[in-house]
C-alpha cells in the first residue's frame, strides 16, 4: 500500500515542511495493523516526492473464530483501502489539519501537487474521474481500461494545483469510498467524521450520495441522516427504508395485500407463514385483528434472528408480541408442530427448492401438516419477457431452482389439490399482461371436508 | 392376558406384573410408606407428603395439596412412559382419586395394581399418634377408614386388574412382593424363528413352506408333530383361520406346534371374531368367518372347545430377543409394546385407523409403521402387500398367499424372506385387490424434524455417544433442506481432514515426518501415502441403471445415480456444467462394466470417495472473484513500493533494508501467483475434468472399511482402467519402523510438492484402527509448502509470521474429524444394512452439522 506525493513548487523540498517529515530520513511509524514507513524517493529544488508505505500484519489482520477460508488470503496488505486513510490522519496529521510550523503561509496556498495511490481497487476507470475529475484534478489511470486489464486495481494519479490539506482530505474520503471496504466498524461517530472531512466540497458533489453510501458502509440509516444534514436546501429522501432496495417492491406490495386477503377470506385464526424470511409478511398479518396466532417457520436461523429484529418483537406490546411465533423448520421435513392450523401461506417458497424436493414439500404441507388452506405464490416466468434486465430464459433470482409458466402452475396446483383433498384456485398477481399474464402466480387451496 | 384375581387376605406372596401402576390406598397411619419403603425402591415410590414437601417444604401442609398431585402426576408420567413400575403412595381411599390414577396407568397401557391397607382405626390413630408432625384430629383419620370401607367392594370395577387387602399390621409385614414378567415379554427367548404372514387357511402352502424352511411334519393321528433339526421355532402373525380351505389342518398345526414348543402364535382379528363366534355370541358370517364355521362343523366338540381355549390363551403381541424383535398380526406402536391394555391388544389385532372408511366400506388404515421410530424390529402381517419390505425396521409379511399371491416367512435374525407361491386363488378380494400398497407407503422417504432437530445424541459402532449440539444442527438444517441434494442419495459424507502436527523444520508448516510419528505414537506399524489431488472432495454414487437407482435408492425420476460435495450438493450445479455429473455417471458406470464390478461385488450400485479435478471446475468463481485479485494486488502494490524504495535507495537514503524487506515480500506474492495457478484449468467438457477415487465405499451389503487401503487401490485402479478421465492415485506403503521406508516416503512428498502438488495423506494401512483413545484418526494430511500459500497467505513463509502460525492447535480439528468419520461410516454401514432412511440420514446429518463448528478453517 504506497502512496507517493509530488510537488514541483521551488523550492520543492518545502513539502517536507509541510508534511512534518524530513527528506532526509526514513521514518517508520507504528500503527495498530502495522508499520507505517515514510521516505523520500526524490528530494531536490525542483521536484520533491514524499512516499507514504504500509506494511501491514497479514496474520494479525484476521482475528477470532468463525473466520472463512478466504478471509486468511486476501488483498488488504495490498491494496489502498481505508487502512491508508487511517494512515494519512496518523502520519501526516498536522498536513491533513492544515498545521505548518515552519511554513504557515503554504498552508492556504494551492500548490502544484500530484499524488499516486498504487493499487487502488477502483473496477473502472469511470468511476475513479468521477470522483475526482469534479474537485479539479487531472486524472491519469494505468494500466487503462482494456480487454485484458480484467482486475480492479490501478494505479492512479492524480494532478492539481491543490491546498496539500485539500488533497488528503480527498484521498482520506475517497480512497475507502472506491475500496468499497472499511476495517473499522462504521457508527454514528463516521457520519460526525464525513461532515467534518467533506466540509467545503462534497455537499456540492455531483456524486455525493453516492459517496456518503459508501462511506457509510451502506448503512441506510446513517447515510440518510449524513445527506440530510449535508443537503441543507433540499428535501430530506425518504426516511423509510423498507423494501426499497427490491426493485420489485411494488409488485411486492401488492403480493402481500392479496395473501393477506385471500387468508383474511378464508376465515382463519391460526396461520402459518412458511418460509417467512425476514418476517415481511409477518408484519402484514399483525396487523389484521383476525389471525390471533401466527407461526413464522424458516430454515434460516440468521433470517428468524433478522425477522425478530425487524418485527422489533422485543419491543412490541405483550398481547401483539404473544400473537407471532418463529421457529426454525424446513419445509421437506414432516414436522407435527404444523399440524392443526387454519391456514398456511407459503409466499415465494416453491421456486427456492431443487425440483426433486418439491414432492416432499407437498407431502410435509399438503398431507401432514394439512391446514384448512394453503396460499402458494411463485413468480409466473412467462412475466420475465417483460424484464428487459432479465436474459432470455434466466430466472428472477439466482437461488430460484426453475421457475412455472401459467400452465405449469396450474398443472402442479391441480394434481396436488386432487392428490391431498383440495380445492384450488389459481389467480394472476400485479398488473396483468395481455399476453404474458402476471407477474406473480397465486394458487388458494381449500381443504375439502 | 393375566386373570383377574381378587387374592385372600391371607395371602402372602403379593405377585404384580413388573411393569405396573401400583396403588397404595389406607388411611394415614395404615402403614403404607413403610411398607413401599420395605419392597419398592425409593425411587419407584412417589409419595403425596414427599410432593407437599418438595412444593411447599411442609410435608403435611393440606394447603399445597393441588401442587404437591401435579407434581406426583408429572413424576408419574415421565416414569410410565419410561415403562417404569411405579408406586403411588397417597391415601387414595376415595373412588374418585383413584379414578384419576386408573386413568393415568391406562394412558400409559400400564395394569393397575391396588394394594389397600384395611386396618382398624385405632391402630391409625395408635401409629400418628407417635409422630409428630401428625397431630391432626382424629376425625381425619375416621373419615378416611369410612370412605375406603364404602368404596373398597368395587375396586375391580374401577379398573384396578389386580387387588390385594391387608386387613392387620401383620398381614402387611408377612406379606413378599413376586414381580412377574408381562405375559408379551419373552425377551429371553432369542430363537431362531421363523415367522409366518396371514395363512387363512391355505394348509398346503403352509406345509410346504414349511418344508422349505426345514421343518419336519409328521402325522400324528389327529394331529401334526412338528420339529426342526437345527431347533427353529415357527411364529403364526395370526389369521390362521378363515376363507381358505384348510382351516381345520391349519389350526390342528399351529395348536399342536404350540403344545410342542416349536411356535409361537399371536391372535389375529379373525381368531378374535372366531372366539366371539364359538362363545356364542350373534357375530356376522363375513370375511371368511364363514368358511371357518363351515369347516368346523364336521369336527367335535372338544375340538371346539380346544380352538376356543387356545386363542383364548393367545397374548396380544411378544417381544422377544432380548428386546430386538416384536411380532404382532397388525403390527406394534413403540409406545404399546411389552406393555399391557385394551388399546394395546385392539392395536396389535387390527392396527391403526383413522376412524375413516374407504370407497369399499373398509376402514382407513393410519400407517403407523411410516412413523415408526422404535429399536425393534417389528413383523407383522394383517393387511396384504405384494412384496414384503422394510420400512423403517418393520415388517409386513402378509403376502395375500389366500388371495393368489404367496405365503411369506421371514427367518429370523437372518432376515431372510423365503416365500411359496399361493396354488390357486381362493378368495376373490373385496375392495382394492391385494398388494395395491397402501398410499402413503413409501412414507420412509418422509424425513421427519424431530429426526434432526436439537440436541441428538447418536450411537455408532465405532464410537458411542456422539452429540450433535442444537445450534450446530439449526445450522445444517438450512443448508441441508435449501442445498444439499435428495437425502435419499446421501448415505455419506466424508469426514473433516486433519493436517499433521506441525513442523518444528525451518521454512515448514507440514511434514511427512510428523504424521509418521503420530501413527507410530498410536501403535500403528504401515500406513499408506497417496497423492493428494488438489481439486474438491467429491462422493459418486453410481447405479447400474435408474432401475437399480429406484429400487434400491427410492429414487424414480430416471437418475441413475449422484456427485455432490463434501457438504452434500450437487457438484455439478455451476452455469455450463449441466449434463457433467450424468455424463461422468456414465463413464463410472462404464468403467463398471469393464472391470466386471457388478458381477464381482454381486451389486447394482456402488458409492466411490474421491477428488475431482480442476480445483477450479467447483471453485473457479472463488478463484475469479478472490484469489487472482489477491496475486493482482499484491503485485501492483508490490512493485510500486519496490520502484519507489529503488530511488530512495538510489538517492542515497538509508533504505537498504526496507529495500530487501519489499523485494522478499514481492518474490513470495510471485510464488503465491504460481501456487494456485497449478490447480486451475477450463473445463469444456468432461474429458477435462479428472476424478480421482480413494475410497471405494460401499456395494450392495458391504461397507468395505473392513478392508486395507492396498485393496482400495487396487480395486479402484482396475476400475479406473485406461479411461483418462478417471486416474488412479499415486500412492507408497510405509513401514514407520524402518527408516529407509520413511525417508523415501519424505523424500517422495518433497518431490510432489516441489512441482507445485498439495502433498500426500497418510493413513494407517488397515481402515479403521482403534486406539487406546477411540479411533485413531483415519488420515491426516501434510501440506506441500507452495501450496500453503493458498491456505495461509502469500506471505506466511516469512520467519515473522511462519514463527506465529506455527502455534496452532489440532485437538479440536481431530475431534471433530474422528466424530465425523465415524458418523460417515456409520450412515453407510446403516444404509447397507436397509436401516430406515431416517437413521442414515440421522448420521449424514450429524456430520453436516458438525462441519459448522467453528475450527480454524486453515487446517
Amino acid at each position: 500500500m504506497l502512496l507517493t506525493l509530488t510537488t514541483t513548487h521551488r523550492p520543492a523540498t518545502d513539502l517536507g515542511y509541510l508534511l512534518h517529515k524530513n527528506p532526509a530520513r526514513v521514518q517508520t511509524f507504528d500503527l495498530a495493523f502495522g508499520q507505517a514507513h515514510v521516505f523520500y524517493p526524490e528530494a531536490s529544488d525542483h521536484r520533491c516526492t514524499a512516499a507514504l508505505l504500509l506494511d501491514v500484519d497479514p496474520i494479525a489482520l484476521v482475528r477470532g473464530r468463525g473466520a472463512h477460508l478466504t478471509d486468511y488470503v486476501n488483498d488488504r496488505p495490498y491494496a489502498a483501502s481505508s487502512f491508508l486513510s487511517v494512515a494519512i490522519a496518523r502520519v501526516f496529521g498536522s498536513a491533513l489539519g492544515g498545521r505548518s510550523t515552519e511554513r504557515p503561509e503554504l498552508v492556504d496556498e494551492a500548490l502544484p501537487l500530484s499524488a499516486t495511490v498504487a493499487a487502488l481497487p477502483c473496477g473502472n476507470e469511470a468511476r475513479v474521474r468521477g470522483l475526482f475529475e469534479p474537485l479539479g484534478y487531472e486524472v491519469t489511470v494505468r494500466p487503462a481500461d482494456t480487454a485484458t486489464t480484467a482486475g480492479r486495481y490501478r494505479d492512479v494519479t492524480l494532478t492539481a494545483p491543490m491546498r496539500l490539506r485539500e488533497l488528503l482530505t480527498h484521498l482520506y474520503v475517497l480512497i475507502p469510498v472506491l475500496d468499497n471496504r472499511k476495517h473499522y466498524w462504521v457508527d454514528d461517530a463516521e457520519v460526525e467524521k464525513l461532515i467534518a472531512r467533506g466540509k467545503g466540497w462534497l455537499e456540492a458533489h455531483p456524486e455525493r450520495d453516492f459517496i456518503v453510501r459508501r462511506y457509510l458502509k451502506h448503512q441506510r440509516g446513517l447515510a440518510d441522516a449524513a445527506i440530510a444534514r449535508l443537503s441543507v436546501d433540499e428535501v430530506a429522501p425518504d426516511a423509510e427504508p423498507e423494501d426499497s432496495d427490491v426493485p420489485d417492491a411494488p409488485l411486492n406490495e401488492v403480493r402481500m395485500e392479496s395473501v393477506v386477503r385471500a387468508l383474511e377470506a378464508s376465515g382463519a385464526v391460526r396461520v402459518l407463514d412458511l418460509g417467512c424470511g425476514e418476517g415481511r409478511l409477518l408484519k402484514a398479518l399483525l396487523r389484521v385483528g383476525q389471525f390471533h396466532e401466527i407461526i413464522g417457520v424458516d430454515a434460516s436461523a440468521t433470517a428468524l434472528k433478522n425477522a425478530e429484529r425487524r418485527l422489533r418483537l422485543d419491543r412490541l406490546p405483550e398481547v401483539k408480541r404473544q400473537r407471532v411465533t418463529l421457529m426454525q423448520g424446513a419445509m421437506t421435513y414432516r414436522d407435527a408442530r404444523l399440524a392443526g392450523y387454519d391456514a398456511a401461506a407459503v409466499v415465494e417458497v416453491v421456486e427456492h427448492l431443487e425440483p426433486d424436493r418439491v414432492p416432499a414439500f407437498e407431502r410435509v404441507l399438503f398431507e401432514f401438516a394439512r391446514p384448512g388452506t394453503v396460499v402458494v405464490t411463485t413468480p409466473n416466468r412467462e412475466y420475465n419477457a417483460n424484464y428487459p434486465n432479465i436474459a432470455d430464459g434466466a430466472l428472477r433470482h439466482p437461488d430460484h431452482r426453475f421457475e412455472w409458466t401459467r400452465e405449469e402452475f396450474a398443472a402442479w396446483s391441480e394434481r396436488v389439490a386432487k392428490a391431498h383433498g383440495y380445492r384450488v384456485q389459481v389467480e394472476p398477481v400485479g398488473e396483468v399482461d395481455a399476453r404474458l399474464g402476471a407477474p406473480t402466480q397465486m394458487a388458494i387451496f381449500e381443504r375439502c371436508n | 392376558m393375566p386373570p383377574a384375581s381378587q387374592h385372600s387376605a391371607l395371602s402372602t406372596q403379593l405377585e404384580i406384573p413388573d411393569y405396573c401402576l401400583v396403588v397404595l390406598i389406607g388411611a394415614s397411619g395404615s402403614g403404607k410408606s413403610t411398607f413401599a419403603h420395605k419392597h419398592f425402591a425409593a425411587t419407584e415410590v412417589i409419595s403425596s407428603d414427599t410432593c407437599r414437601g418438595l412444593v411447599s417444604d411442609d410435608p403435611t401442609d393440606q394447603a399445597a395439596t393441588k401442587d404437591a398431585f401435579e407434581v406426583l402426576e408429572f413424576i408419574a408420567r415421565k416414569r410410565l412412559a419410561a415403562r417404569r413400575l411405579t408406586v403411588i403412595d397417597a391415601t387414595s381411599v376415595r373412588r374418585e382419586d383413584r379414578a384419576h390414577l386408573v386413568r393415568l396407568a391406562r394412558e400409559f397401557h400400564a395394569l393397575a395394581v391396588a394394594i389397600v391397607f384395611d386396618l382398624p382405626e385405632a391402630k391409625c390413630h395408635a401409629r400418628n399418634a407417635g409422630r409428630p408432625d401428625r397431630d391432626f384430629g382424629p376425625h381425619v383419620v375416621r373419615n378416611q377408614v369410612r370412605s375406603l370401607r364404602r368404596s373398597i367392594k368395587r375396586l375391580g370395577r374401577e379398573g384396578f386388574r389386580y387387588r390385594y387387602r391387608f386387613q392387620s399390621g401383620e398381614e402387611a409385614d408377612a406379606a413378599v412382593i413376586a414381580r412377574q414378567p408381562l405375559w408379551t415379554d419373552r425377551r429371553a427367548e432369542t430363537g431362531p424363528f421363523d415367522i409366518i404372514g396371514d395363512v387363512h387357511g391355505c394348509f398346503d402352502e403352509l406345509v410346504r413352506l414349511l418344508g422349505e424352511l426345514g421343518y419336519r411334519i409328521r402325522e400324528n393321528g389327529d394331529g401334526y408333530a412338528v420339529s426342526h433339526p437345527d431347533g427353529r421355532r415357527i411364529v403364526f402373525l395370526g389369521d390362521l383361520i378363515d376363507r381358505g380351505p384348510g382351516i381345520v389342518d391349519c389350526l390342528r398345526l399351529a395348536m399342536d406346534a404350540v403344545d410342542q414348543g416349536v411356535a409361537l402364535c399371536v391372535p389375529g382379528n379373525h381368531e378374535a371374531k372366531l372366539l366371539r363366534k364359538l362363545r356364542g355370541r350373534n357375530v356376522q358370517l363375513t370375511h371368511g368367518l364363514d368358511a371357518t364355521v363351515a369347516q368346523m362343523e364336521t369336527q367335535p366338540g372338544a375340538f371346539h372347545e380346544r380352538v376356543a381355549s387356545f386363542i383364548d390363551g393367545l397374548v396380544s403381541h411378544y417381544v422377544l430377543d432380548g428386546g430386538k424383535l416384536v411380532v404382532a398380526h397388525a403390527g406394534m406402536r413403540a409406545d404399546l409394546m411389552n406393555r399391557s391394555s385394551g388399546a394395546v391388544r385392539a392395536f396389535a389385532l387390527f392396527g391403526e385407523t383413522t376412524g375413516e372408511t374407504d370407497e369399499f366400506g373398509f376402514p382407513v388404515r393410519y400407517d403407523w409403521a411410516a412413523e415408526y421410530r422404535g429399536d425393534a424390529a417389528v413383523v407383522y402381517g394383517h393387511t396384504p402387500v405384494t412384496e414384503a419390505a422394510w420400512v423403517n425396521r418393520t415388517i409386513c409379511v402378509d403376502t395375500g398367499c389366500v388371495f393368489g399371491g404367496t405365503l411369506t416367512a421371514l427367518r429370523y435374525p437372518e432376515r431372510e424372506l423365503v416365500s411359496v407361491p399361493a396354488a390357486r386363488t381362493y378368495y376373490e378380494p373385496v375392495g382394492p385387490k391385494p398388494g395395491d400398497d397402501r398410499p402413503g407407503s413409501d412414507d420412509a422417504g418422509v424425513l421427519d424434524m424431530d429426526d434432526v432437530r436439537g440436541k441428538r445424541v447418536l450411537t455408532t459402532r465405532w464410537q458411542r455417544s456422539i452429540t450433535v449440539r442444537a445450534e450446530n444442527a439449526a445450522a445444517a438444517l438450512e443448508v441441508m433442506s435449501r442445498f444439499a441434494v435428495d437425502p435419499r442419495w446421501l448415505i455419506y459424507l466424508p469426514p473433516t481432514m486433519s493436517p499433521c502436527a506441525t513442523s518444528d523444520r525451518g521454512g515448514l508448516l507440514e511434514h511427512p515426518a510428523e504424521a509418521f510419528q503420530y501413527y507410530r505414537a498410536n501403535g500403528v506399524t504401515e500406513v499408506i501415502c497417496e497423492e493428494k489431488h488438489m481439486g474438491s472432495r467429491a462422493i459418486a454414487v453410481v447405479c447400474r441403471d435408474a432401475d437399480a437407482a429406484s429400487s434400491r435408492f427410492g429414487v424414480a425420476g430416471g437418475q441413475a445415480g449422484v456427485i455432490y460435495t463434501r457438504t452434500g450438493r450437487a457438484f455439478f450445479s455451476a452455469r455450463g456444467q449441466d449434463g457433467f455429473e450424468s455424463a461422468l455417471l456414465a463413464r463410472l458406470r462404464d468403467a463398471a462394466d469393464r472391470s466386471d464390478l457388478w458381477r464381482r461385488f454381486e451389486t447394482d450400485w456402488f458409492c466411490l470417495d474421491c477428488e475431482l479435478m480442476p480445483w477450479s471446475a467447483k471453485a473457479g468463481d472463488l478463484v475469479k472473484s478472490h484469489y487472482q485479485p489477491v496475486a493482482d494486488a499484491a503485485s501492483i502494490g508490490l512493485t510500486a513500493a519496490t520502484a519507489a524504495l529503488d530511488m530512495a535507495t538510489a538517492s542515497g537514503l538509508d533504505s537498504t533494508a526496507l529495500l530487501a524487506r519489499f523485494e522478499a515480500r514481492s518474490a513470495m506474492a510471485r510464488h503465491y501467483a504460481r501456487a494456485f495457478g497449478h490447480y486451475n484449468w477450463p473445463v469444456k467438457s468432461v474429458d477435462d475434468l479428472k476424478l480421482a477415487p480413494f475410497h471405494l465405499l460401499a456395494t450392495e451389503g458391504v461397507v468395505h472399511f473392513d478392508k486395507d487401503h492396498g485393496w482400495h487401490m487396487d480395486e479402484l485402479a482396475q476400475l479406473c482402467g485406461d479411461d483418462p478421465v478417471c486416474a488412479a492415485t499415486a500412492y507408497r506403503r510405509v513401514e514407520l519402523s524402518d527408516e529407509s521406508s520413511c525417508a523415501a516416503a519424505e523424500a517422495w512428498w518433497e518431490e510432489l510438492t516441489a512441482n507445485g502438488g498439495e502433498g500426500m495423506v497418510v493413513k494407517p494401512w488397515q481402515f479403521v484402527v482403534a486406539g487406546d483413545k477411540g479411533i485413531v484418526q483415519p488420515a491426516v494430511k501434510c501440506r506441500g509448502g507452495e501450496y500453503l500459500r493458498i491456505i495461509y497467505g502469500p506471505e506466511y513463509t516469512a520467519e515473522e509470521h511462519l514463527a506465529r502460525l506455527k502455534q496452532r492447535n489440532l485437538g479440536a480439528k481431530r475431534s471433530l474429524a474422528r466424530r465425523e468419520f465415524a458418523l460417515g461410516l456409520e450412515a453407510l454401514a446403516r444404509f447397507v444394512e436397509r436401516e430406515p432412511l431416517r437413521r442414515v440420514h440421522e448420521c449424514v446429518f450429524g456430520v453436516l452439522a458438525m462441519e459448522s463448528e467453528p475450527v480454524d478453517p486453515r487446517l
